[in-house]
This record gives structure tokens, sequence and C-alpha cells, in this order.
């Protein structure tokens, strides 16, 4: 008789699926204030315990509250607010042209609107970042004008990608932002290279680079943070944990054995994770990562614990494979509503100034659709087709000087 | 001048770039300390320092997608992949990544990045250490192939390389990285001692990318190829006594059409060489060119001598190997008709 169990193959599930409950019981959480605030210079071995706990800032009741409650002006969070409800406005209209017919494509940002935005605020000109497709609010928190954003998304006439890319894979070279590929995780080592080249420059900027929880799992990210321990590379390289990877929940890429900023202990790097609904605590552990850069110290790998509230992108229906009412049920709430209640709480904000920021945005981003909806949307307008044989190389080769007469233009 | 062999010339270009421009960098496994295991980078990293010439972790990818990052911020760093079978874990940076930058950012972001790649076979060193993967690169717009054949273009055309603002694959024949090869297995590696293009001047000089170079003029039919197989292909056509043109491509992205058109116009066939497998190698695409470009001057079939499209074997090399014998006979099949 065998005294061992067979083998049986375990096949990762999440707690909950289509009309269930929504359970986040096995979601490590901490409350605010409690976690530690290291020194930013202090040694990794000292560090080992952060990967396990949560930097978390603003309680139930919008207070900042603990050691890494950071001193913030409040144009500076008003700032961030703005970027916030502009990015989801824009989002929410975007989608919805989507559903008309403007563009053939569109991804949201819903839920996670407070990481761009705090990241954008809270890093240097001269940084850059390297985004994945849900970071709208580094654009809006940077002022980048909302109708050329319109115009990518509809490929029209006055695309400032010439018509090259899928709708909202922008490139923003001004704006700090390295251009989107369609390739998870391949930018995370462009992060660590932009990065050791500032560093070998003695140069004083570092690079922020982003994947999904979901694309922690591709050989992309695991070389990138091999590249960033080895070289001691300037970068901060965050891993946006907002639960879902499509229809695969955060456990298909791991996230029921560990967590994910504790993937940094294997490369001897600190590892934060971080409230991502939280835009004090996400601001604040930035600088932190930042200053460790700057100090020399090289890379950190920031985890940030939020949610996808909407549909992965416009071809996907979340209502298929996780409980409609998920969201709601997320334990560290929506990042626009806790940032809003703590500037009320400060004094720094009224129902009545939010209401006039939201219409303020709406105008904005109403606006800049219709001046990008006259120019086109997909189809009724698009950049020169001679566009579409340019930026190959720097100078054309005679194939693509042949080929575009073939075409004719 | 000084007499060099290639693996010397290829030392010598990075060199003298690494001491005139500081934003070239060096690195790949092995290429620090040590010199790279072919010894292209020997002695850099003392002469110049560290940070100018380093050792990586055993990762093609990160090698790569770290120096688009780099070349993105502005730096020229030059890569090496210590053999081009072991470039396939860097396929997607190559392809999806360094080839699209310039492209899908509008111009806002470009990887001036070269990487180096000893490839080819006749070493036995089996399917992992013989490839010839130039076609999967050519086939990807945006990014550019060089493959020199002796130590005199290794050097002008590297340099050349590392100064584009394009990503290049720089092809290092390393049967030839120590001497001439004719191609039969029992040749002995001549040293380059003696040949003309191992004189090489010290300082810097530019071959420039997609000009090819005459190697012998003839009128009875226009043999191209690049790498060893120029080398091949010279000794074929001097044993078999056809007046053949030869013309070494020197790159295949940017190609030297021009050069190809104007030969096989003159002469009215073409044999095109090189040892990578047959099926949809770059070899068919010189074919279609030239069929498409001087089809109304053609006298003969156009002739393809290649690899088999097999995986390269280990015991079978000298089967496999398109020697001088395969060319030789289609040579002579040219001048049948
Ligand atoms: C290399 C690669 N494989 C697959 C895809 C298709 N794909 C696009 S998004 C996605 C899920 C990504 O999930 P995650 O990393 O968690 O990011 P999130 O969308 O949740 O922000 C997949 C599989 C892709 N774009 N690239």
């Amino acid at each position: 008789m065998k005294n061992r169990p067979e083998l049986s193959l375990h096949i990762p599930e999440p707690a909950s699926r289509p009309g269930g409950e929504p359970d986040f019981t096995a979601l490590p959480l901490q409350d605010a204030g409690e976690q530690r605030c290291p020194d930013t210079l202090a040694p990794e071995s000292e560090l080992r315990d952060m990967p396990y706990g949560l930097v978390r800032v603003l309680d139930d009741e919008g207070k900042a509250v603990g050691p890494w409650a950071p001193d913030l002006p409040a144009d500076h969070l008003l700032k961030g607010l703005e970027a916030m409800v502009l990015t989801r406005i824009f989002d929410d209209r975007l989608f919805r042209a989507n559903r008309q017919g403007k563009t053939s494509f569109y991804m949201k940002s819903s839920g996670e609107e407070a990481i761009g935005a705090a990241h954008s605020l809270c890093l240097g000109e001269r940084d850059m970042c390297f985004p994945t497709y849900r970071l709208l609010s580094w654009l809006m928190a940077r002022d980048y004008p909302i109708v050329a954003l319109c115009n990518q998304i509809f490929s029209n006439a006055k695309d400032p990608l010439e018509g090259r890319q899928m709708p909202v894979l922008y490139s923003a070279r001004e704006y700090g932002f390295y251009s989107i590929s369609g390739n998870l995780g391949s930018r995370l080592g462009h992060a660590v290279g932009w990065a050791m080249a500032s560093a070998y420059r003695h140069d004083d900027s570092i690079a922020i680079g982003y994947v999904g929880e979901g694309t922690t799992a591709e050989g992309n990210v695991h070389e990138a943070l091999t590249f960033a321990a080895v070289y001691r590379a300037p970068v901060i390289l965050c891993v946006t944990n907002n639960q879902w990877a499509i229809s695969s929940y955060s456990g298909i890429a791991g996230g029921d054995r560990t967590t994910f900023a504790a993937k940094a202990l294997a490369y001897g790097l600190p590892g934060l994770r971080v409230d991502g609904n939280d835009f004090l605590a996400i601001h604040a552990a930035t600088k932190w990562a930042r200053e460790r850069a700057l100090g020399n110290k090289g890379a950190t790998l920031i985890e940030l614990v939020t949610y996808r509230q909407a549909a992965h992108s416009s071809s996907d229906d979340p209502t298929r494979y996780r409980p409609k009412d998920e969201a709601e049920a997320f334990p560290l709430g929506d990042p626009i509503d806790r940032l809003k209640q703590h500037l009320i709480v400060r004094g720094d904000l009224t129902e009545d100034a939010y209401e006039a920021l939201h219409s303020d945005c709406e105008k904005r981003v109403r606006e800049a659709l219709r001046e990008a909806e006259a120019i086109g949307t997909l189809g009724q307008s698009k950049p020169s087709v001679k566009a579409m044989f340019e930026q190959v190389f720097k100078e054309p080769d005679w194939r693509l000087i042949e080929q575009r007469r073939e075409a004719g233009y | 001048m000084s007499a060099m062999n290639m693996v010397q010339a290829l030392n010598s270009a990075l060199d003298v770039k690494l001491g005139e421009d500081p934003d070239i960098m060096i690195f790949g496994e092995d290429v620090g300390y040590f010199g790279g295991v072919f010894r292209v980078t020997d002695k850099l990293q003392e002469k110049h320092g560290l940070t100018r010439c380093f050792d990586t972790p055993i990762s093609e990818g990160g090698i790569v997608a770290t120096a688009i990052g780099m070349g993105a911020y502005g730096l020229r760093p030059v890569v090496e992949i210590q053999f081009a079978d072991y470039i396939l874990p860097a396929f997607d940076q190559l392809v999806s990544e360094a080839a699209r930058l310039r492209y899908r950012s509008n111009g806002e972001f470009w990887a001036p990045i070269t990487v180096r790649v000893p490839y080819g076979g006749g070493i036995f060193g089996g399917q992992t250490h013989s490839q010839s993967p130039e076609a999967l690169f050519t086939h990807v717009t945006g990014l550019k192939s060089v493959i020199p054949s002796n130590p005199y273009d290794a050097k002008g055309l590297l340099i050349s390389a590392i100064e584009e603002d394009d990503p290049v694959i720089f092809f290092e024949p390393k049967r030839l990285y120590n001497g001439l090869f004719e191609g039969r297995p029992d040749d002995p590696v001549k040293p380059w001692k003696n040949h003309p293009l191992a004189e090489v001047p010290e300082d810097i000089y530019r071959v420039p990318l997609g000009k090819a170079r005459m190697i012998r003029e003839g009128e009875a039919v226009t043999v191209l190829a690049y790498g060893t197989m120029v080398h091949v292909a010279l000794s074929a056509i001097e044993e078999c006594g056809i007046d053949a043109e030869l013309l070494d491509l020197r790159s295949l992205v940017p190609l030297d059409i021009d050069a190809i058109v104007e030969s096989v116009q003159k002469t009215g066939r073409c044999v095109i060489v090189h040892e990578a497998s047959r099926f949809a190698g770059f070899g068919g695409e010189l074919s279609s060119l030239v069929q498409e470009r001087c089809f109304y001057h053609l006298r003969a079939p156009i002739e393809r001598v290649t690899g088999w499209d097999t995986p390269y074997p280990h015991a079978f090399e000298w089967d496999y190997f398109p020697g001088p014998k395969r060319i030789i006979d289609a040579l002579q099949r040219t001048q049948e008709v």
C-alpha cells in the first residue's frame, strides 16, 4: 500500500466566477500607515520584509497617515486628481466611440488612473517612462494635447504616428513617454538599457518601466530584472497588479504563491508592494525608489495593487469570467474617490469645486473629440499613404522608393 | 597598414571606434575580461575600461533589449551574440522592437545598435554552431544585414555599421576569421597574411553599406556570393576555367541591386551561392530580383547552390556544405544552354 497521495495536477482557479460572490480574502492587505518606511539608501538586506507588506497612506476616512505620508502641496494633488478625472472621462467617451465604429479598438485604464498620474507628477521631466497601454494618465498629467490622442485613436489625417500604430499605442518623447509596442513585456529591458545609458553618461535622469502582473511570466521580464540587478541600473520596474490578465486571474501568473513584489528578492533588489489606488502612497513609494536610484543604489521593483474595473479592451466581455460586481468589492476602493475625499478632508476641495472640475474635463474631452472627428474618424480620413513607406529606415533604400512609386505615391 | 586577419581587423574597428566616440560601448557574453570566445574584443576592456566593454548575463534577449534602450537614449551599443545560432532568444527584440521602433514612433525613437554574430559552417560545429540565419533577418524590414568576406571589408563595414542610425545585424563568417578557405574539407585554412585584402589601415576608414565588391570580372556568367562562399566560389571558378564574374554582395540589406543587374545583363547568366538552406533562403530573393530585372538578358536558367533543406548536420557537414564541386556543376550547366 502506498502511504503517499497520488499526484494530481493543480490548475489554479480564482476565488469566484460569474454569479458568485466577489472574494478578496486571499489578497494580503495591511492598514494605512502600518508599513514601515526605511531609509532610501538602506541596504537591500534590510528591506526583505517590504514585498510582503503594503504601503498605504490614505485611510478609510481620507486622512493621510503613517510614515509614508508625503508632504505634497494642494495644487500638486489637484493636478493629479484632474489628470485622473480627465483620463476616466476620456476612456468612457472613446470606448463609446469604439462602439459607434469610430475606431477599431480601445483600452481603458479605469481603476488604475492613480498610477500614471502620480508617476508623471513625481518623476522628473527628463526621466523616461516605458509605458503599457494603461498609462494614459501619465500623458494627461503632463498636459499632452487631448486632440492628438483622439487623432491617434482615429488614425486620421492628423494622427501624430501617421497611421502606423493601433489605437492607444502612443509615443510622446517630449512628454517622457516611450513608444508602446504590442509585444507584452518587451520594453522592460529597454527601460533598463536607458537607465544604464544614463548611468554611463553620469546623467541624473532615471527610467521607469511597466508590465501587468500577467506579463511577469514573460522571459523578457526576468531578463530585464537580471540586467537591472547586475548593473545596478537607475530604474524603477513596476508591476501593475490589476488582478486580471484578460480572463486569467493573477494566480495564473503565480500570484497565489507569493506577491509580485517578492519576485525582487531573488534578484537582490528591493521590492515594494504599494496600494495602487492610493495616489499618495504611489507618489511616496516612487519618490523613495527614485531617490534610491539617484543615490546610485540601483533598481527597485514596485508592485502596484489595483483593480482593472473595465473590460480588458473593447474586444473583451469581463462578465463572462468574473463576478459583475467584483470592482465594487475590491478592498482598496476607487482611486479617484479616494483622492477626492482626501482633498475634501484637507479642505482643499469642495463637492462643488469637484463638480466644476468634472464638467470642465468633460467639456475639454468633448471639444477635443469634436475637433478630431472633424478631421475624421477611422476610415474617413487618413495620413498620406506615402507615410506608410517612411521611417522604416533613416533613409529609404531602393526597395521602399520603388514600392512607394509602385503603390502610386 | 598592416597585415591582419579578420579577427584582428574587427578588433581594430572596435578599438578605433571606442577611442573616437564615448557613446560606443561593447557588451555580450564573455566579451569583457576574456575578450570574447573568438577573441574579437581582446584587450578592449583593458584598454578602454570596464564600462566600455563588459560581460553580460547569458541572455540574448536581455542583451538586445538593453542595447535598444541604450540606443534610444543616445548611445551606440555594439553587442555580440556568441554564435548566430543563439540569436533566436533575441529574435523578438530584433524583429518586434529594434526593427520597428523608428516606424512606430514616427521617428521619435530609434535603435542605432550593431549586433555582431559569428555565423556559418565548415567548423564541425553541428546544428548549434554552424547556421546562417541571414534570411530570417533580411525578411524583416527595418533591419540591415551586413556580411564581410575579408579583413579589409570587415573593418570598414563594421565601422559603417556602428555609425548607422538603423539597427544592423553584422554577420561574421567564422570560418574566415583566421584565414582563407576554399571550401574543401581537407583544405587547411590559409593565413590571411599574403592576401591583398588583409592589408588593413590602422585608422578609421569606411566601406559603405550597400555596395558590392567586384572580385573578378568575366563574361560568361555572374556569380553572386557573400561571406565564406565568396572564396569557395572563387576557387570553383579558377578550377573550372569558366570566365565568370564574381560579385561579393557585402550587404544584403541594403542590397546593391545596380551592380547585380549590370553584371547579369552583361553575362546573361547567373549562379547564386550561399551556405544557408535553399527553401525561402536569400538566394530565392536574389533569383527573383534577377528574373524581374534581367529576364530579357538571361540565356540560361538561374542556378542556386546552397545548403540543403535539412538542419545543419555534424557528420555530414561536407555533404551539406556547398563546396566547389557543386558550384562548378552549376557553372557548367549555365554554359550548356
Ligand atoms: C507577447 C504577447 N503575448 C500575448 C499578447 C496578447 N495580450 C495582450 S494583453 C494580454 C494580457 C496582459 O495582462 P497583464 O500583463 O496582466 O496586463 P493588463 O492587461 O491586465 O493591464 C495578452 C495576453 C501580447 N500582446 N503580447
